[in-house]
């Protein structure tokens, strides 16, 4: 069985229990971090806009994105202890939403966590990146809570009756 | 030389000169081709001489305050300042992102306007990043934070932005009174951006952190802080007595350079580099160029777009139109074109125009959309701009603050009064 974990700072833990949970010990599992391209693009960016500045070696986005990558890393590591399993780590910049969905192909199951308003039951609870990645997800989908769900008092009342 | 052909020439040479700042053809300074250009419109005689001289003479002192106070920052970096901003955001924010975020609007907010926007951009914000790292809170937020404020809240102090210094030097104001009117402006724009990235980043800011929260206190560099808490006086007290506040940021800088090299935590190259001469030389004869597309037949054209007076409306245009101009070319040379249409309606028209021109560039990704489009053809990595989701946020929080900002000048030109 080959399953992708997509690791996401905040909410990664629940996802990596959750192969433990529902993956034999022989899976083949992948964990995924993307960093988002427009991060260190958005430095850069805010350095161009410094017209006249010079010196390109100051530019911050450079900076960001050797950052980003050392950050990648340790997240990846934690992730990788906290599984306790043989694992690969994958570490993939772009359009975050996109390259998930990519990594996920030809997969067997790839396990995400909500990440919206997670205080109630309902469509709120997945942002916008993992709303993307269920709706474009070509393989199964474990979508896990990080936390403990809320109950389902929370769900929203059933709309009144015509 | 006849006017229409001056005219060319020196349109000519702007998009050149601005052309050239973007792309940095083999890695030239930018005043590799703006100090020629410069040079060519005053031999054409384009510009005259004596006209050149008179904006050297004019801009001469503001690069020069602009210079001390890129060495200020360089400097309190060097003194470790950035890193103990970290330390502390990471402390008090104790692993919820929301309160990073506060904390980076305040830092980002308070380093943007005393040390100038430079340092945000450049010093803050992989710190900011790195904050965020550590905490295992994404980082997204907090970067654009950084970014968006550097702009801002950027309007507060003569020092903050260079072309603060630009507008300061021509509105007339002493360095407390411009302080005075700007206060609430800042103040209103920041806590519009704070609510809109609250907003925005919701989900981002949801997701929480996972790294355990170091309680090592920060160690904090005092002799920097005093340093530049008595720059802030000097400022006030330069001001009071009729001195060039320049003096202050001089003294501020030449304290810690002294206190770097004996300590060897820096070196006159560095030094140097710090004041970026060719950067102040790209300035002056941006200037020169300006000046003269503005006196050939520019003013004429913007004259009847510029509004005159400084009602509540007029205000509103001006900031309209400079947030424009600042989106399609860049705010530096947006400000060196309208400050001498504005100047003689008054301060309250000359902040009118800061405000749209510190805050307007946050709509478009880098500031204008003229280096937007260069980045894009030079730069073409796939996936590096994401333009859709920068310019999404700008839409939502730069007419938002523009709006707040000019309302709440009106309102302080009429407490305060802009004489």
């Amino acid at each position: 069985m080959s399953v992708v974990v997509w690791i996401v700072e905040g909410t990664w833990p629940a996802c990596v229990d959750a192969a433990r949970a529902h993956t034999s010990a022989d899976a083949d599992v992948a964990l995924l971090h993307v960093t988002p391209a427009d991060v260190p693009g958005a430095a850069h960016g805010a350095f161009a806009g410094l017209l006249g500045r010079g010196h390109r070696e100051r530019d911050p986005g450079t900076r960001l994105e050797h950052l980003a990558a050392a950050s990648a890393q340790d997240l990846l590591r934690s992730a990788a202890d906290r599984l306790g399993r043989p694992c690969t780590r994958t570490e993939r910049t772009g359009r975050v939403e996109r390259e998930v969905v990519a990594a996920a192909e030809g997969r067997d199951l790839l396990i995400l966590a909500r990440d919206g308003d997670r205080t109630h039951l309902g469509p709120h609870s997945l942002g916008p990146a993992s709303r993307f990645v269920v709706d474009h997800a070509p393989c199964p989908v474990l979508l896990v809570w990080p936390e403990a769900s809320p109950g389902l008092s929370t769900m929203p009342p059933p709309p009144p009756r015509p | 030389m006849n006017t229409q052909l001056a005219e060319t020439l020196s349109a000519v040479l702007l998009v050149l000169v601005l052309v050239c700042a973007v792309v940095r053809p083999f890695g030239w300074p930018e005043a590799v081709v703006a100090v020629p250009a410069a040079g060519l419109l005053i031999a054409t005689g384009a510009i005259p001489l004596d006209d050149a001289l008179d904006e050297v003479e004019r801009l001469g002192p503001v690069v020069g305050f602009l210079a001390a106070v890129l060495v200020l920052a360089q400097l309190c970096d060097d003194e470790g300042l950035f890193q103990a901003c970290g330390a502390w955001m990471a402390r008090t924010a104790a692993g919820r992102p929301r309160r990073l975020l506060a904390l980076v609007f305040m830092a980002a907010s308070a380093i943007t306007a005393v040390l100038s926007l430079d340092a945000t951009v450049v010093l803050l914000t992989p710190v900011v990043f790195a904050t965020a790292a550590r905490l295992g809170a994404r980082p997204r937020p907090h970067v654009y934070a950084c970014t968006h404020l550097s702009n801002t809240a950027s309007l507060l102090l003569p020092v903050s932005n260079l072309t603060n210094l630009l507008a300061f030097t021509a509105s007339g104001l002493s360095f407390t009174r411009f302080a005075a009117l700007m206060v609430l402006p800042w103040v209103a724009a920041i806590a519009v951006e704070y609510v809109v990235f609250r907003r925005f980043f919701a989900s981002d800011l949801d997701a929480g952190a996972q790294a355990p929260v170091d309680a090592e206190p920060p160690r904090l560099p005092m002799f920097a802080l005093v340093t530049v808490a008595c720059t802030l006086a000097g400022f006030v007290l330069t001001s009071v007595v009729g001195v060039d506040p320049a003096w202050a940021a001089l003294g501020g800088a030449l304290t810690l350079a002294v206190r770097g090299l004996l300590r060897r935590r820096t070196t006159p190259r560095a030094l140097l580099a710090a004041t970026s001469v060719p950067f102040l030389a790209f300035v002056l004869a941006l200037g020169v160029v300006v000046q003269a597309v503005v006196d050939n037949g520019l003013d004429e054209a913007l004259g009847h777009l510029v509004p005159e007076g400084s009602g509540l409306l007029e205000l509103l245009a001006l900031a309209g139109l400079a947030a424009v101009l600042a989106n399609v070319i860049n705010n530096l040379p947006a400000v060196l074109v309208l400050l001498p249409l504005t100047a003689p309606s008054g301060p309250g028209a000359v902040l009118a125009v800061l405000l749209g021109v510190n805050i307007g560039p946050n709509l478009t990704y880098a500031g204008s959309l003229a280096t937007l489009l260069w980045r894009r053809i030079v730069h073409a990595h796939e996936g590096e701009v994401e333009l859709k989701e920068f310019t999404r946020l700008g839409v939502y929080a730069v007419p938002a603050s523009l709006g707040a900002a000019v309302l709440a000048l009106w309102g302080s030109l009429a407490v305060i009064g802009g004489g």
